[in-house]
């Protein structure tokens, strides 16, 4: 029953923002607005749900379909152990996001690595670079448009 | 181009570059320190040397064939990252696994854990200088990957456990080269435990050093032994159980005061309880159904024979597919059509086992699990090793995430190190058992 409890709380208390909530696989689901993303995550920090574990952030390109990318964020309740994915789109014209570093110190990271395979950037990150690929690399390669097999020219080390 | 650190570093102090080809850097990161004499006042980690695009390359392969990229994740415990991969998949497509299954999985990824956590824990002492311990560990380490290797057939990129089950039976003589195995980790652990436990300079080097409270390691996003040296209870394994380690006895160590210390002490303890799982899973392991043939008819002749008769010998496998004859596949494998690779002796001789083959492994067909999307995670040697799938239908990933433990433990060294000594920087990388592998995918 705890399950629908939340899905119950967060739709009284977020009847506009939430679209879409469920149980899928067993994992609860909840489709959220994408300006709702900071009181959302944030009701479900405080009590007394406690999602205080970051999991994973991460987002998928949906590429053709209109809004064309999804965040998505897995939080964890150590105090109720459950798991919470929550999930929301964002239109390629505004590709921006809150950033969640206020809340976790591991979203510093995370936030930096969707920036830099996907292009996704997030309003309020101290230090928004890229993470895994090198300065001057060009477009995102976790993006569906950018090939496979795509070859980038080398960069000098020293100007 | 000027990182941060070098735009913000102020005049009268030092700049130093540690990495990314440090022998303390364990692989490749690269770690710039801002020091004034020596200490630390502000750092930067830099990552992503190894990124090898995992998971834009798992978009373009088929979900059988993806499964050696994960092995190639955390590459000392390559066992528990196939099965974290499986076991998502098993959860979209619905698939239950045999029982026999289940505890041949529970051993392997318990024994994958001790050699993550001998590795980790061998490399910190070693750079504190304590060799001998090193040289100790890494003995126990290929006594346990003696019995990877019997039965997997590799040592470390294993690919052992697939969809449905695992590849191939228990070796005939497993028992024994397990006990083995556990008898010599059990004495290493112990000698360890003499070598280290009270040394005066591991803890002078460790003791106090790097302390993260439990609200930071849970706001960092750790998971594993890292976050229970902290003092928060929360093991995959007990949260969540998968397999069948609701039935098994075992604790989870924690540790009190998050410091390297207590991260060495919580995995040395760990590995005490997973080498009484492994003891436990090994004497409760329902018996194999089937018996392994030795003399067979040969798969050349068998071949042959079957052009003009169905062939009711049995047949011998090559000694590269051992273990997984037809008569062993029930007991190791699920049935699901279509969700495991055809037994061979079918494709060899029968037209039906041959295009159950083809279907298998040919482009747009093999397995197809519905769309959707799923999110599962076991407990690896780093931490909560989750992978996140989304299907569209196909016969190729959509898109598949995986959630690295030691990205989010990486990520909280700046805050560790700083105000410390550059000394403090060795044994707190190392106790974090940083892999290059999942951290940078």
């Amino acid at each position: 029953m705890e399950k629908t409890a939340l899905i119950d709380l967060l739709r009284q208390k977020f009847p506009r923002e939430v679209k879409e909530a469920k149980v899928d696989l067993g994992d609860e689901v909840v489709v959220i607005e994408k300006e709702a993303l900071l009181p959302v995550v944030k009701f479900l920090y405080g009590k007394p749900f406690a999602y205080t574990l970051l999991l994973d952030l991460t987002c998928v390109d949906y590429l053709g379909q209109e809004p064309r990318f999804e965040m998505v964020y897995h939080l964890l309740s150590l105090s109720l152990n459950k798991r919470l994915r929550l999930k929301t789109r964002l239109s390629e014209k505004d590709l921006r996001i809150a950033s969640l570093t206020e809340l976790w110190k591991n979203a510093n990271w995370l936030e930096r690595e969707v920036f830099d395979l996907f292009g996704v950037r997030f309003d309020g990150h101290p230090d928004l670079r890229r993470i895994f690929m090198y300065d001057g690399f060009e477009g995102y390669p976790l993006r569906k448009d950018y090939p496979l097999r795509q070859r980038q020219p080398r960069i000098r080390l020293r100007e | 181009m000027a990182t941060r650190i070098q735009k913000e570093a102020r005049p009268e102090t030092l700049l130093l570059n540690m990495g990314p080809s440090h022998p303390a850097m364990h692989g490749t990161i690269r770690i710039m320190l801002e020091l004034d004499g020596e200490r630390i006042l502000n750092s930067e980690v830099e990552v992503g040397y190894l990124h090898r695009g995992f998971e834009k390359t798992c978009e373009h392969r088929t979900y059988f064939s993806l499964l050696p990229y994960t092995d190639r994740l955390n590459y000392v415990s390559p066992l528990i990252n196939n099965l974290g991969y499986v076991m998502t998949m098993e959860k979209l497509l619905g698939v239950e696994v045999p029982e026999r299954a289940q505890y041949i999985r529970v051993i392997m990824s318990e024994l994958s854990r001790i050699s993550d956590h001998l590795t980790c824990l061998a490399a910190m002492a070693m750079e504190c200088g304590a060799f001998t311990v090193f040289l100790y560990k890494m003995k126990a380490r290929e006594f346990l990957w003696d019995v990877i290797e019997q039965t997997t057939g590799a040592r470390m990129t294993t690919s052992y456990i697939r969809i449905g089950g695992v590849r191939a039976d228990l070796h005939p003589d497993f028992d024994t080269v397990l006990k083995k195995a556990v008898d010599e980790t059990r004495r290493v652990l112990k000698d360890v435990h003499g070598l280290l436990d009270k040394n005066k300079i591991f803890l002078n080097r460790t003791r106090d050093v790097a302390v993260i409270s439990a609200e930071d390691a849970v706001n960092f996003g750790w998971t594993g032994p890292c976050l229970r040296s902290a003092g928060v209870y929360y093991d995959v394994r007990k949260a969540h159980p998968y397999l069948v380690y609701d039935g098994l006895d075992f604790e989870v160590p924690l540790g009190e005061r998050g410091d390297n210390f207590d991260r060495y002490m919580v995995r040395m303890k760990e590995m005490e309880q997973s080498l009484r799982i492994i003891e436990q899973a090994a004497v409760r392991i329902p018996r194999s159904s089937g018996t392994v043939i030795a003399d067979g008819l040969e798969p050349a002749k068998a071949i042959r024979a079957s052009r003009s008769k169905k062939v009711r010998e049995k047949i011998r496998l090559s000694p590269n597919l051992e273990g997984s004859e037809k008569t062993l596949y029930q007991g190791i494998l699920t049935g699901k059509q279509g969700c495991a690779v055809p037994p061979k002796e079918d494709t060899y001789t029968t037209i039906e086992g041959l295009i159950n083959h083809f279907k298998f492994f040919m482009r747009g067909h093999g397995i197809r699990p519905p769309k959707g999307e799923v999110y599962f995670s076991v407990e690896g040697g780093n931490g909560e090793l989750g992978y996140y799938v989304v299907s569209d239908g196909s016969d190729k990933p959509y898109r598949l995430h995986l959630r690295a433990p030691c990205f989010h433990v990486v990520s909280a060294l700046e805050f560790l190190i700083k105000g410390r000594y550059v000394a403090d920087v060795i044994p707190t990388f190392g106790s974090m058992n940083m892999i290059g592998g999942e951290l940078d995918r």
